[in-house]
């Protein structure tokens, strides 16, 4: 493997992704005094934090009641008992100090009449741990709140002395005979040079994996390439069944249509013109968590009370609430709705279907960050050099179902969290460990391969059959039987890429080459998912099966581990969920009926 | 009269061309811009025939039909496919503009013209190097800038003073205004651009901030600010619906206000 020539460069930490999560632990480390790179396959403000519309949680109480204590409960049984409640509490408890730093940055937040930061409903919301009425706790810039967040932490980082390698790819994490993590081999995209970012931290905020699915909110981009660097390293990903489809994106381009949307007062219709969520969430309605929506509107499209001409889709209306409203609250999606639905959204409402939108299982974490996996008796043995924040990670805060702008939030208080982490235990400057030389070995032979792979299937057609089995087999509803069919196709589908056919030859600005490496990415993260969902034989947030559609929680009330070995193959394990809380500023909250 | 040409290694030739699939229906050509700096060629203009019928509608969905089924070599940005990340800026049947949000039949008839963003280096094909443009970004500072302490909870800001935000905050950095405003062609080096000055515009409106004395002293420069000649190119072309010029005018009129 000497052909290739590698420039090594010296980091106190790298990390990998320059999205909402990872430019919040970039300046946060830079800020600490630690010498941080973050590598990033596109520039900052493309990654994919700028499309999150809604807002970002936080019990600030700027419009009325509220309490981190009611945000803990919610998101808790948002989660439907998966979430581990003691990152839950840090994650609330934490929340109002970040929406507070990020207005000090300079976040264009939306205002009250009083010149606070206006705070929208959203789903699964409420106050006095679920009993009172819809809480307003959504911090919102009109619906940018991720494009105004992402360029201000941007912004964040450029006042602060850290180093961006753009347009660089991550190919593989670098590992010493210990199992620690010492570093990143990046491609230079524009050069098409090699280059060994050492670091005696390494930072995945690499984002989710949507593009497994043929229809998804997420971006191109969205490739799960941190699940990949892990599973590719032999580590287990964390509860992979768990895929949230939002209620609204726009039918047919998939575009996502806010929460915020229905928090402002739009209200979901059938055919009939019904308000069908009255029937299914009685107290909250439209605001139920996604999960819960999901599911109701894909039984009314079922049981034929779909709208349009093959009634497979449901409307969205918001004409009754004006222009004004939509104009101060509501513009950006006024705009999507006309360019990609033709709908003027004051006068018509939006054709919308549940779209892929989310991961919540991803690199198991716990609260500061740190990768952990189970070893022998231990669930929580702590990676060293390694860490995973935002999607990519598995805290886990959402659980089995993440509440809308929870998001943001995880984001900036566990880039935080792990950056105040790494100052503790991280001296800047210290020695880098001397690597055998075959450390780069692994990494390089895949490239090596993808780079002059001659095969007959080219990868955007093993990526269409990908996403197709995804999306037919690991749905809304699952039953055993899609489920088992959704494996055996996407086990072949995984072998097909070993015939895989790369055109481009060059090296500036392969994108055939980086969409190669991408699908590799997902195909290893898609076959975590599907058998993932395979082995879980109960219902579950966002994990529905028809075969067993209720919850378990004497059998199944644990996270999922999964490795996915290199010929597809996937094994499985457990860790139990932490029903323990950090203080005594809050209880446990032991599981219940879930109703919104 | 003086006659200016392009140097011969870099006049576009004909390129390739890639017919549609016999029985195709609608079909619309697609006349693209390709350089590859390892080939040694100049750069060239390939023809792809694309049957509309099984393709999106936007040109970005043509763009990645191409790369999918036809050619996969043909290089370029995407990512969020909506409109907000301002990865696929180009130049698309003569307006710089979002692949992702330029519907193809808003192109006029006929076959579909697209370049890289005008007057940048090109890396590869539709692929412009954006290093200068992230650089002049960086350079006006473009972070809240205070000198008060900061209160335990959130600065205050009147509905009115954060509305002086909107038609600003939203600029998703393509570089669309930019790279078509003749005056950056010329002076890109040292003047600002558009885009740059509007993003600088929102930080001096913002009434949180609190250094717009040096702002303006930063932007009081033959160059940075005042080598736009109001040429307007910038907002008739914002794929935002942003209007640049009108923030490069309020910056003009502040600077002639502290003056007087």
């Amino acid at each position: 493997m000497s052909a290739y020539k590698i420039q090594e460069h010296e980091y106190d930490m790298v990390v990998v992704g320059a999205g909402g999560s990872g430019l919040r632990a970039t300046f946060g480390l830079a800020a600490k005094g630690l010498k941080t790179v973050c590598i990033t396959k596109v520039f900052p403000t493309r990654s994919h934090t700028v499309a999150a519309q809604g807002g970002i949680s936080a019990a600030l109480g700027n419009m009325g009641d509220d309490d981190w204590r009611y945000h803990y409960f919610d998101t808790i049984k948002g989660s439907d008992w998966l979430g581990d409640q003691d990152a839950i509490e840090y994650m609330c408890k934490e929340a109002p100090a970040a929406i507070i730093e990020l207005e000090h940055y300079g976040v264009p937040f939306s205002r009250t009449e009083d010149g606070r930061i206006y705070q929208r409903p959203f789903g699964g919301m409420t106050t006095k741990y679920g009993e009172g009425p819809a809480a307003q706790r959504t911090c919102a810039a009109a619906d940018r709140t991720g494009h105004a967040m992402l360029h201000t932490l941007y912004q964040q980082s450029l006042a602060h002395d850290a180093r961006f390698m753009i347009e660089y790819f991550a190919l593989d994490l670098i590992w010493d005979e210990e199992g620690v993590c010492r570093g990143v081999l990046a491609l230079d995209m524009a050069e098409g040079t090699l280059h060994l970012f050492r670091g005696h931290g390494v930072v995945l905020a690499t984002g989710g994996y949507g593009r497994a699915y043929f229809s998804a909110t997420s971006a191109h981009t969205c490739t799960g390439d941190g699940g990949g660097l892990v599973l590719r390293s032999g580590l287990a990903l964390q509860d992979m069944e768990f895929v949230q489809f939002h209620p609204t994106g726009i039918y047919g381009a998939g575009c996502l249509i806010t929460e915020g949307v229905r928090g402002e007062g739009g209200i979901l219709r059938n055919a009939k013109g019904e308000r069908f969520m009255e029937r299914y969430a009685p107290h909250y309605k439209d605001l139920a968590s996604r999960d819960v929506v999901s599911r109701s509107m894909t039984i009314e499209i079922r049981e034929g009370r779909g709208v349009g001409e093959d009634k497979d889709h449901i409307l969205l209306d918001l004409t009754h609430l004006g222009p004004e409203v939509i104009h101060e609250k509501l513009p950006g999606i006024a705009e999507s709705a006309r360019i990609f639905a033709n709908v003027d959204v004051t006068k018509q409402p939006i054709p919308v279907l549940p779209t892929v939108h989310y991961n919540m299982g991803g690199i198991p974490t716990n609260y500061h960050g740190e990768v952990v996996q189970k070893v022998g008796e231990n669930p929580d043995q702590v990676v060293h050099g390694l860490y995973a924040i935002g999607e990519a990670a598995c805290v886990s805060v959402h659980g089995a179902n993440r509440l809308g702008s929870n998001s943001l939030l995880d984001l900036v208080v566990f880039g935080r969290a792990v950056a105040n982490r790494c100052a503790e235990t991280i001296k800047s400057g210290s020695a880098h460990k001397v690597l055998p030389p075959s450390a780069c070995d692994k990494a390089l032979a895949n490239l090596d391969k993808l780079r002059n792979a001659k095969g007959s299937s080219p990868t955007a057609e093993i990526r269409l059959n990908m996403q197709r089995t995804m999306q037919s087999d690991a749905a809304v509803f699952r039953t055993s039987k899609t489920l088992k069919e959704g494996c055996d196709k996407m086990a072949t589908i995984f072998s097909s890429f070993e015939d895989v056919k790369v055109s481009d030859r060059s090296l500036v600005w392969n994108s055939d080459l980086i969409e190669t490496y991408e699908l590799q990415n997902l195909l290893y993260n898609a076959v975590a998912t599907i058998t993932s969902a395979e082995q879980r034989k109960e219902s579950r947030g966002a994990h529905a099966h028809e075969d067993f559609p209720d919850r378990d929680d004497a059998n199944w009330q644990k996270h999922t581990l999964v490795k996915v070995d290199e010929k597809g193959k996937a094994g499985f394990d457990f860790r139990p969920v932490h029903m323990y809380t950090l203080s005594d500023d809050v209880e446990v909250v032991p599981p219940k009926k879930r109703v919104y | 009269m003086a006659e200016f040409a392009l140097p011969k290694n870099s006049k576009i030739q004909q390129g390739k061309r890639y017919p549609a699939k016999p029985g195709a229906k609608t079909v619309r050509e697609f006349r693209v811009y390709r350089w590859n700096p390892e080939d040694g060629a100049n750069p060239r203009i390939d023809t792809y025939e694309v049957d509309l019928a099984t393709c999106g509608p936007m040109v970005l969905d043509a763009l990645i039909k191409i790369k999918n089924e036809i050619d996969p070599t043909l290089t370029f940005r995407r990512s969020c496919r909506e409109g907000i990340c301002g990865s696929c800026a180009m130049n698309i049947d003569g307006t710089n503009t979002l692949a992702c949000t330029k519907a193809i039949e808003d192109c006029s008839k006929g076959d579909v013209p697209i370049y890289p963003l005008p007057h940048m280096s090109v890396v590869k094909d539709l692929v412009p190097d954006m290093t200068h443009f992230y650089a002049q970004y960086a350079s006006i500072k473009p972070w809240l800038r205070t000198q008060s302490a900061a209160p335990p909870k959130e600065r205050l800001q009147s509905k009115e003073d954060r509305a002086r935000l909107d038609g600003l905050y939203e600029c998703i950095l393509c570089a669309c205004c930019s790279t078509s405003c003749p005056s950056y062609w010329w002076n890109g080096d040292r003047y600002l651009g558009p885009a740059i000055l509007l993003q600088a515009y929102r930080w001096i409106v913002d009434s949180r901030d609190e250094d717009t004395g040096t702002r303006l002293d930063e932007l009081e420069d033959p160059f940075r600010l005042y080598r736009c000649h109001t040429i307007m190119n910038c907002t008739r072309t914002c794929p935002k619906g942003l209007n640049p010029a009108k923030a490069i005018a309020e910056i003009k009129k502040l600077m002639v206000e502290r003056r007087a």
